[in-house]
């Protein structure tokens, strides 16, 4: 999967930064428009799908290390259900992000409207990471190269 | 209404384009655009997050999956011609008529039950669509109930809370549903890894080819 084209080479190349700007504008987005973590990380991902398919399998692979996608995929299920135990030791019950709240706020409805704000971008950047790289890992495994010599990867 | 009636008819005709190939390349292709209709859909129903994942995995994601698999599996469809059909079973002559005609295979009467089942299927989910609200009725159940939609749909109205009501149900009401959805992403991804992901080779020396 390598296009000989210089043009869809050069484009894929020069595209892949700004998809994944594009894709943190999303997940930032998320709380005042259409958009969030899930959407974010597809797009995130979809950047590394572009130089795989122009660029050939090995140099996507380069782009986006094995280990980092296989650690980040949990990573970001734990950051979700972290801060729901945060919550949790903050009193309140499990993802109720009002709990972070100062307890001595003078307006205690906008301090707390303030906490869902956290929470919510913290639940959301955690969906974001483990989609990109669940992502990252389903299509690089599903469309790896068959081996064709002994030991030509490690 | 005309614009929805529109893409319901592409989709109509996308969909039986994509049954109707032997391609699989083609058919994948065409599910892709039939995604990106979908989520024009979506969009035209005001439902812009769901337009917008649909977009984004389903003609998106997706369809670049399928591709991968396709990749392994060979883009033809397997048909009566091929080694499906085993000489001994059949007379010569039968066997030649059907490799001059691979479809006419199944009998006359499955092909017309078939049709007769998808007919009283559709007919029996029109009955039952007669009794589903319109799009967006206010008055519908799902709508109206006081403590559920009503009550999000209040608190959601908060000046300070965030503008997107689709974000504050799925990461404040749902927030344990949605903790769940992305468990699921990561475990299809694990479950891809386990099953795909090639053991670095150490028993070469053994001359055994145990990878394949």
């Amino acid at each position: 999967m390598r296009t000989e084209s210089v043009v869809v080479r050069y484009l894929a190349l020069r595209a892949a930064p700004f998809i994944q700007l594009y894709a943190l504008y999303v997940l930032g987005h998320g709380e005042d428009g259409p958009g969030g973590g899930f959407q974010g990380g597809v797009i995130f991902s979809a950047s590394f799908v572009l130089l795989a398919l122009a660029h050939g399998w090995p140099f996507g692979r380069q782009q986006v290390n094995e280990k980092v996608a296989d650690i980040l995929a949990p990573t970001g299920a734990l950051i979700f259900a972290g801060i729901g135990v945060l919550t949790m030791l903050a009193g309140g019950a499990f993802l109720e992000y009002g709990a972070f709240a100062k307890a001595g706020a003078e307006d205690p409805e906008a301090a707390r409207l303030a906490a869902q704000h956290i929470g919510l971008i913290g639940i959301e950047a955690g969906v974001m990471i483990t989609v990109a790289a669940s992502m990252a890992i389903l299509f690089f495994e599903m469309s790896r190269p068959p081996r064709e010599s002994k030991g030509n990867d490690a | 209404m005309v614009m929805e009636s529109l893409l319901l008819l592409i989709l109509v005709g996308l969909a039986i384009a994509a049954v109707r190939s032997r391609d699989l390349l083609v058919a994948t292709s065409i599910l892709g655009a039939y995604s990106l209709v979908i989520a024009l859909l979506w969009c035209v129903m005001d439902a812009l997050d769901v337009g917008f994942t649909e977009a984004a995995v389903g003609a998106g994601i997706s369809t670049v999956l399928m591709l991968a698999a396709i990749n392994r599996i060979g883009r033809r469809e397997a048909t009566a011609q091929g080694p499906v059909l085993k000489p001994t079973l059949f007379s010569m002559q039968q066997r030649r008529e059907q490799l001059q005609q691979p479809d006419t295979r199944r009998p006359r009467l499955i092909k017309v039950g078939a049709v007769v089942l998808c007919l009283l299927v559709a007919m029996a989910l029109l009955y039952g669509a007669q009794d589903m609200p319109q799009v967006g009725d206010p008055d519908a159940p799902a709508n109206s109930n006081p403590d559920v939609a009503q009550r999000y749909i209040r608190d959601a109205m908060h000046p300070d809370a965030s503008k997107n009501i689709v974000t504050t149900v799925l990461g404040d009401y749902r927030g344990y549903d949605t903790m769940g959805e992305t468990v699921v992403i990561f475990t299809a991804a694990l479950c891809v890894l386990l099953l795909l992901r090639q053991a670095p080779m150490r028993r070469e020396d053994e001359g055994g080819t145990d990878a394949d």
